[in-house]
């Protein structure tokens, strides 16, 4: 039981991630049509704005003296941080602490301009063009900004803890009567987990409550009537296709407390976030949502060893197992609408 | 520069049955060309020679393949007389003289592997069909230099492995063409059971977390026959995907498991992840069995721990060389690296630069670079002075034996290069086991094949 | 003539000559000359030309006609390729038993997959596709090791039983053959500074390239073909017209299946190691890049981007620092460093970078491929149609 709630609690965890990702790839093909093989690359991009703005905090000068030797025998100079000496010691040291939460404000107005430049510069010029040039195209942007990131930043994991207060987990089990030890749970986790619940609300909150946010939903449905009404859809879905882009970069910059990011963090999502947006229905946003949060839960289950003493190798397989068990049971995904990319 | 087809002694026998006449003339015109053929794969012709350093520049250990790039230019470097010589003034052989190889100048050609069997055979065939490449080396992991081992036995040109530490390399998939420096997961094993055992206890029930590929199993298997020879139990092994990013689901079940001590067999990103994972899980700072949890992490290297930052902390695992290391063959290297590149050299830095070494000498005391001649030259090889202490490179499987380090996670760090410290050197004799022991055994080395 | 209309032979001319010269046309440059670095006429990597080119052919067949976009094709090279490992393991070194046995194992798989990824259309189909592929690495990466030798590739070794030929020859496994002449035999050709290489694994794929690519023209051509064009431009009026599609759907399916598994067999005639990597979604992912870049839906298109991108995998991974000081190397001294910084990113290590910019520029600017471009290379010198005409009046993409 306890490792079931435990498995449970992995799952919700790891299907966040999924979700969001899934969620951002969604809004992309719904609006604008266009299958974006560069969104695991936004990801990662998101994840390295974290990566930068640490970096940027602990910027620093050498100190006047030097305050002993290097491995080669050479005078070593200390290095002082800018922020201690602009901040002093004590804030110095908690906004560096706090460099993940802060990369947030950071990355924000940095994917807004990603997004942008993408849409505008190279997907605008896609839409009407077919399927396979778009994912050739897209696949090709990703590989180009995933070089670039390993050019400046290296192919090594880069560590970017939490903030101090978010390390160590929690004792979910003696809260329900179990065992002490028996659910653990990282505080930072939770964090994650609270985090990709707000900015799910939010993306469907704006959708349904705001005018524009209906035209939006509007144009998904039925993008040349909404044109003829005299509505600049473009600019809307330009905008839209920010925010997708703000979703997944989000997604990005508190995932790297959780695994150290990457250059490659963006392909390894990317796959399993298209099979993701696929069982859910293409096109479909809680079908995005519900999928990327369901296939987490089942990929957790897969990896008891009970489970996989059992049928060896399923942890490996699950999310591609069950992908061909929804699309054969139902043909468009959980939520999907007839007629979406199946010609 | 040119090239022969690589086992025209191999069809001549395929041929003989057959149709003999099958075998293909081959037509000189240049004078430059015809002692391109004397009787082994690529002789060097001319005043050069062309070596080939095949390492990953793509992909997870792009990183730890530049640092091995550094290494083998500068290695190169020192061959041709350059710079201050490095570990050559160290070695116990003193047949390297800053004149190249056999009077011959030192060229190299790289390419890159991918860390895919595929396109390390790929860049290792161009690099011996194209470029003349007399000797391969580099690489970082187990599945590729087996792969390019194969590969390099039946085109006749010696590999000189990279970092490669699974048992399989000069166990099962042994080559007579092949040389490995590297140590391996049963020598991490057995240097690392004996400090455990001091640290933890005897009395201790591991759980083990193992990378679902060849690699992951060996090393598990040495790691649980060791600690389980020193009284410990072992509570349960359970297989990661290699494609895992995130292993929570495989962390969290740990330590409700009565175990105390968790064994991660990951290495490269996979560590780095699983580590950060466990820490994230709060698992160093539980009590199990009224015993401080603990994580041990068999094989280490500088750039993972870099990766897993702050949570390597006090964890323990085992390295073929560390920089730290006092010898003066250390310091010469450390020095010439760290001059030419600003910081210090990395253990695989350190293994491709002694295997170039080690190759150079070989030809010169041999006095040929056909490789069976450089493989009886290798075979059976002592030396000392390359950073590791007094080393053989056995016979029976072209295995180098020597010190093993068991290394920790530093808990105060005074700077970026020193995140790991040295806990003990375990010597030789303690790491040492038979050819024939049942983790290396079911493969053969065969005959040396010098190709054409 | 072979049953072909006059155009469709003069290609296939073309291709024969392209494939039978191609020793000489890929090593343009003296050996002894900087641009040496750019000759591509070495075995390995002309073999891989035509291999990938084959396989490429095959997705066509499929993705080309029909436009069903298969995501997991990279999986019948993998399953093609250890069988023919194992058939070079157990029964003999000649290749042709493994090249048939890669050919029928891979043409099984596919019925399998097939069958049940062609109920669903569209992306769903290409998911599908890509959940069989996935699933068969990651098994044949760990559970399905004895089969497969995991990681490291299952390989050939000094005592496996090969019941039809000889297990070792003084301790050295012999090389894949063809009726005694071994795929690893060459020919050098040396004529001034210029060094050309004739190698028999290469004729053998490049003879199987050009009956390969024959048959796919006139599967191109045929009434079959037809349908399956109809397929592309309108399967519901096919539907409605009564006609049952699955058949034909499948059976191109498997065709290309096929084409899979022969390429997987010619791999390891000429290199005997079948590693899963070769299954990987970048696999799959990466013939559809070529058939793309070519020109989807031409017969010549997913050739050339199979050419296109194993050059850049192969020639361009090889250049380092040293190399472009080299080349550089009559600049003056500031300049040359200033040169050698720029082009620096892009090569070596870089090659990835390099090949994700010319994606992109090749999709941006020739929306049908590589055949589009010669097109319009062509139009230049052809007098009376201007280039946008022919290249939109032969728009690849029917």
């Amino acid at each position: 039981m306890d490792a079931i709630l435990l498995q449970i609690l992995n799952g919700l965890d790891k299907g966040s991630a999924y979700a969001l990702i899934a969620l951002g790839l969604t809004l992309i093909f719904g609006t604008l049509g266009v299958v974006n093989f560069a969104h695991g690359a936004i990801f990662m991009i998101g994840a390295f704005c974290a990566v930068t703005l640490s970096r940027l905090l602990s910027l620093s000068h050498p100190s006047a003296e030097p305050t002993g030797t290097d491995f080669l025998g050479n005078p070593k100079f200390d290095d002082v941080l800018y922020v201690n000496e602009w901040f002093g010691e004590t804030a110095g040291a908690f906004i560096i602490d706090w460099s993940v939460p802060l990369a947030i404000l950071f990355a924000i107005p940095i994917m807004v301009a990603v997004g942008f430049i993408m849409e505008r510069g190279l997907i605008k010029h896609f839409y009407k063009r077919p399927h396979a040039d778009q994912i050739l195209v897209t696949f090709g942007l990703a590989i180009v900004l995933q070089e670039v990131i390993k050019y400046f930043y290296g192919a090594n994991p880069i560590p970017t803890p939490a903030p101090e207060v978010f390390r160590g987990s929690f004792d979910f089990g003696v809260l329900l009567g179990f065992e002490a030890n028996a659910i653990i749970y990282p505080y930072w986790r939770m964090v994650y987990f609270a985090f990709a619940l707000v900015l799910i609300t939010a993306v469907f909150g704006f959708l349904q409550f705001t005018t524009f946010g209906m035209v939006v939903r509007a144009g998904m449905a039925d993008r040349e009537t909404v044109g003829l009404l005299g509505i600049n859809i473009d600019k809307r879905f330009t905008i839209m296709f920010a925010i997708a882009a703000c979703v997944a970069g989000l997604a990005g910059v508190m995932y790297t407390p959780i695994n150290s990011p990457n250059y490659h963090m963006g392909m390894d999502f990317l796959v399993l976030s298209f099979v993701v947006v696929v069982v859910g229905g293409m096109g479909s946003l809680p079908g995005a949502v519900l999928a990327g949060f369901l296939l987490g839960i089942l990929e957790s289950f897969a990896s008891m060893p009970v489970m996989t003493s059992l049928i060896p190798g399923i942890n490996q397989i699950i999310i591609y197992l069950v992908a061909i068990v929804v699309l054969l049971t139902r043909p468009r995904g959980l939520m999907g609408r007839r007629g979406v990319m199946e010609e | 520069m040119t090239k022969s087809n690589f086992t025209r002694r191999g069809l001549m026998k395929t041929g003989a049955g057959a149709g003999a006449g099958l075998a293909l003339p081959t037509i000189f015109t240049g004078a430059v060309w015809a002692d391109a053929h004397s009787g082994f794969t690529n002789a060097p012709q001319g005043d050069s020679v062309t070596l080939g350093f095949n390492v990953p520049q793509s992909g997870p250990y792009a990183d730890e393949g530049m640092d091995e790039l550094r290494a083998f230019e500068l290695a190169v470097e020192h061959l041709n007389g350059g710079g201050d010589g490095g570990m050559m003034q160290t070695f116990s052989s003193k047949t390297l003289e800053g004149n190249g190889i056999m009077g011959k100048k030192v060229n190299f050609v790289t390419g890159d592997t991918q860390t895919k069997s595929d396109a390390a055979r790929a860049s290792a065939k161009s690099m011996i069909e194209k470029d003349g490449a007399i000797m391969i080396s580099g690489g970082s992991s187990s599945g590729v230099a087996v792969a390019v081992q194969s590969l390099c036995q039946e085109a006749g040109v010696i590999f000189m492995a990279g970092l490669t530490h699974s048992n399989d390399t000069t166990g099962k998939d042994k080559k007579a063409n092949g040389f490995r420096h590297f140590f391996n997961a049963y020598m991490s094993a057995a240097a690392l059971a004996p400090v455990l055992s001091k640290l933890y206890g005897d009395d201790r029930n591991a759980y083990h977390l193992t990378a679902d590929y060849t690699w992951g199993w060996t090393q598990q298997a040495s790691i649980q026959a060791a600690t389980e020879a020193l009284g410990w139990k072992t509570v349960n092994n359970v297989l990661t995907p290699l494609a895992s990013t995130d292993f929570s689901s495989y962390i969290a079940p740990v330590l409700n498991s009565g175990a105390d001590v968790l064994v991660l067999n990951h290495y490269g990103g996979n560590m780095v992840n699983s580590l950060t994972n466990a820490v994230q899980f709060g698992l160093r700072e539980k009590q199990v069995n009224g015993k401080n949890f603990e994580i041990v992490v068999p094989l280490y290297s500088e750039l993972m721990a870099k990766g897993a930052g702050q949570n390597i902390k006090g964890i323990v695992g085992s390295q073929n060389w560390d920089w730290k290391l006092g010898d003066e063959g250390t310091a010469a290297f450390v020095k010439s690296f760290g001059t030419k590149y600003g910081f210090p050299p990395s253990q695989a830095a350190h293994t491709c630069y002694a295997q170039t070494l080690l190759y150079a000498d070989a030809v010169n005391r041999a006095g040929s670079f056909n490789p069976c001649a450089v493989g009886e030259a290798l075979a059976g090889f002592e030396f000392d002075g390359l950073g590791n202490g007094p080393t053989l490179y056995r016979a029976d499987d072209h295995q180098c034996f020597k010190d093993v380090l068991v290394v920790k996670g530093a808990e105060n760090p005074e700077d970026e290069f020193h995140l790991v410290e040295i806990v003990e050197v375990t010597p030789v004799d303690q790491v040492t086991y038979a050819p024939d022991h049942e983790m290396f055994a079911g493969g053969e080395l065969g005959a040396c094949n010098p190709g054409a | 003539m072979l049953g072909l209309q006059a155009k469709d032979f003069r290609l296939l001319l073309i291709v024969v000559a392209m494939t039978m010269l191609a020793p000489f046309i890929l090593n343009p440059f003296p050996v002894n000359s900087a641009m040496a670095q750019f000759n591509a006429g070495y075995p390995d990597l002309m073999q891989r030309f035509v291999i990938f080119g084959i396989f490429a052919i095959g997705f066509n067949i499929l993705f080309g006609l029909t436009g069903y976009l298969s995501f997991g094709h990279a999986a019948f090279l993998g399953v093609g390729s250890y069988a023919g490992v194992w058939m070079l393991k157990l029964l003999t070194m000649n290749v042709v038993p493994a090249i048939l046995l890669s050919v029928i194992v891979a043409g099984l798989f596919s019925v399998i997959v097939g069958y049940v990824s062609l109920r669903r259309s569209g992306i769903y189909f290409s998911i599908l596709t890509l959940a069989f592929a996935q699933m068969s690495f990651a098994l044949a990466y760990s559970v399905l090791t004895p089969l497969t030798n995991g990681e490291t590739g299952l390989q050939l070794s000094l005592d496996d039983p090969r019941v039809l030929g000889v297990t070792q020859v003084d301790g050295t496994i012999p090389a894949p053959h063809l009726f005694g002449a071994s795929m690893r035999a060459s020919y050098d050709l040396v004529l001034g500074g210029w060094q050309f290489t004739f190698n028999v694994g290469y004729y053998l794929s490049a003879v199987v390239l050009v009956l390969a690519f024959y048959l796919a023209i006139r599967i191109f051509r045929s009434p079959f073909g037809l349908m399956l064009r109809a397929v592309k431009s309108n399967q519901q009026r096919m539907s409605y017209t009564g006609l049952n599609l699955k058949p034909y759907m499948l059976a191109a399916f498997v065709i290309s299946g096929m084409y899979a598994g022969l390429a997987g067999g010619l791999m390891v005639a000429m290199d005997p190691l079948a590693g899963a990597e070769r299954m990987q979604w970048t696999a799959s992912g990466e013939v559809v890049l070529m058939t793309i870049l070519g020109g989807a839906g031409t017969l010549i298109g997913p050739v050339l981007g199979a050419g296109f991108i194993k050059y850049f995998e192969n020639i361009f991974s090889k250049i380092n620092d040293t190399v472009l000081h080299q080349w550089f190397g009559f600049m003056p001294d500031g300049l040359e460093d200033v040169v050698v910084f720029i082009v620096h990113p892009f090569i070596g290590k870089g090659w990835h970078l390099t090949l994700g910019l010319l994606f992109m520029l090749v999709v941006i600017f020739l929306p049908g491929g590589l055949v589009q471009g010669g097109q319009k290379i062509g139009g230049l010198f052809r007098r009376k149609a201007p280039a946008d005409d022919s290249a939109t009046r032969k728009q690849p993409a029917e």
